[in-house]
């Protein structure tokens, strides 16, 4: 048999690895997460620059991928233990604790350093998110407590926030509102998984909101969660200043909303349950792209 | 019954166009028929993704009745107080009647023909309503002959609406997997008649 070149091997060992390395960074999530910065950043409606711009976009992707590595290096142990997650390149044992580790950490410093180089502001805001979710989030709460799903949801809310802050260089009430949406946004997604992989939750040690409160007050978290986040992200829109147009459109969906989370309360089901979270996942994308034009 | 992409592709195309008309199609109008046809493309744009989300067994859910009525009341609401000044307050007090009529009659049981009584009363004056009124003031010339579009898209969804009635009827026209087939591309026809008709008319 002929030996391959060492430069086939080397690409061949690259490709592999990149194979490997891509679901460490969730690749959906990331997306929605990087959209919600990117809708935050046009939320202002002022002039594009186009430098600023064109720097959050890798920036705010590898501070949030390197987040999402590090998670995967600590949640190791609790991820293989669970159905929904055990196939994971982590849990798989397919790449070394250390070496995520490696990737995360490079991924993260050098995502949070382009991020301070931008703007000090917008800089410290995308670090405020890697810490709540790293640091708050998965390594001191979630193991203790099932409201560490309250950090989880601030930090998801940091992007969003970040890139309002770069856009009009400082912290003011829309981003906010438009942070707060996200953050109640956040435990309808959470929540949901947490009712649906409840036994892979108990397997793995994980406190939930399921096994500390039940059922029925899981499923009302939930309502009323979508019910906060589509009332905030309604009043961001008016506060950023929509067409009467957009606004019949937001108040539409935000109908469509709570009909299902009322429904989710009455008549809860497994099947209601499901749509309430994909339609609020809907329901976010959708209003993001409403508050950009 | 699973919901095939090109099924998807239209229900979500259905979407962006009920979304389209209540953003932008509806301006510049009074407060009362922006109301109406909120309501109306509303129903229809949260629909679509519901039927996206949830697949075609979201219509056999008892609250489908009421919900349908929805769209055809306000939508008629809407072009009367367009159209028919002298009829706005006695419409506008027919389609609150009708609702709550048809919400009474859908959510207590009853071994009587009431309830299919009160939806075919309903669902007859205001699907009538739609199909013949922009119809009649297009030929009359009141309005641009585009505006016809709106009776023809009308005229569909009232189609879909027998379809569906006989189906639940237990005496379908079509086979229920026909009709599922059929249903989002009726209700993008619908949609974009609706669209076309109010832009051009």
């Amino acid at each position: 048999m002929q030996a391959q070149s060492p430069i086939v091997n080397r690409q061949s060992t690259i490709g592999n690895k990149i194979r490997l390395y891509l679901p460490l960074i969730k690749s959906l999530q990331t997306s929605l997460l990087l959209l919600t910065g990117v809708a935050g950043y046009l939320s202002a409606h002022t002039q594009v620059n186009w430098t600023d711009f064109g720097q959050m976009l890798p920036s705010l992707f590898l501070a949030i991928a390197g987040s999402t590595i590090l998670n995967m290096w600590w949640d190791q142990d609790i991820d293989a233990k669970m159905k929904r997650t055990h196939k994971r390149p982590t849990s798989a044992g397919q790449v070394t604790r250390d070496e995520v580790f490696r990737l995360g950490m490079a991924v993260s410093v050098i995502g949070i350093g382009w991020a301070l180089m931008v703007n000090w502001l917008y800089g410290i805001v995308v670090f405020a998110g890697l810490f709540f979710d790293v640091v708050v989030y998965s390594m001191w709460l979630k193991r203790r407590t099932c409201w560490s799903i309250v950090w989880g949801g601030i930090s998801g809310a940091m992007p969003i926030l970040a890139g309002r802050v770069l856009a009009v260089g400082q912290i003011d009430l829309i981003g906010i509102l438009l942070a707060s949406a996200v953050l109640f946004w956040i435990p309808t997604h959470t929540l949901t998984f947490s009712l649906k992989f409840f036994d892979d939750y108990q397997n793995a040690g994980v406190p939930t909101f399921p096994s500390t409160y039940g059922e029925a007050v899981t499923r009302f978290a939930i309502a009323l969660s979508s019910v906060i986040a589509a009332l905030t992200m309604g009043l961001a829109a008016v506060w950023i200043g929509v067409t009467a147009g957009v606004l019949r459109v937001i108040i539409v969906l935000s109908a469509g909303l709570f009909f299902l989370a009322v429904t989710t309360v009455f008549r809860p089901s497994d099947r209601v349950n499901f749509s309430l979270f994909k339609y609020a996942s809907m329901y976010m994308t959708f209003a993001m792209l409403l508050i950009i034009p | 019954m699973k919901i095939s992409s090109l099924n998807r592709i239209l229900l979500f195309a259905t979407v962006f166009l009920a979304a389209y008309q209540i953003a932008i199609g509806i301006d510049q109008m009074d407060n009362v028929p922006i109301i109406a046809y909120t309501i109306a493309f509303g129903v229809i744009l949260v629909a679509g993704l519901l039927l996206v989300i949830l697949g075609f067994e979201v219509l056999d859910a008892p609250i489908v009745v009421i919900i349908s009525t929805i769209i055809p009341l306000s939508l008629a609401m809407g072009l009367v107080w367009q159209h028919l000044a002298s009829l706005r307050t006695s419409y506008l007090v027919f389609a609150i009647v009708g609702f709550l009529a048809v919400t009474v009659t859908r959510s207590i049981t009853m071994q009587n023909k009431l309830p299919v009584f009160v939806i075919a009363i309903v669902h007859g004056i205001s699907g009538m309503t739609i199909f013949l009124l922009p119809i009649i003031i297009a030929a009359k010339g009141e309005v641009r002959p585009g505006f016809a579009m709106v009776g023809i898209g009308g005229a569909l969804i009232g189609m879909g609406g027998l379809l569906l009635s006989f189906l639940k009827t237990g005496k379908p026209i079509l086979s229920k997997d026909r009709i599922m087939k059929l249903f989002p591309a009726l209700l993008f026809l619908t949609t974009a008649l609706f669209v076309a008709g109010f832009m051009y008319g």
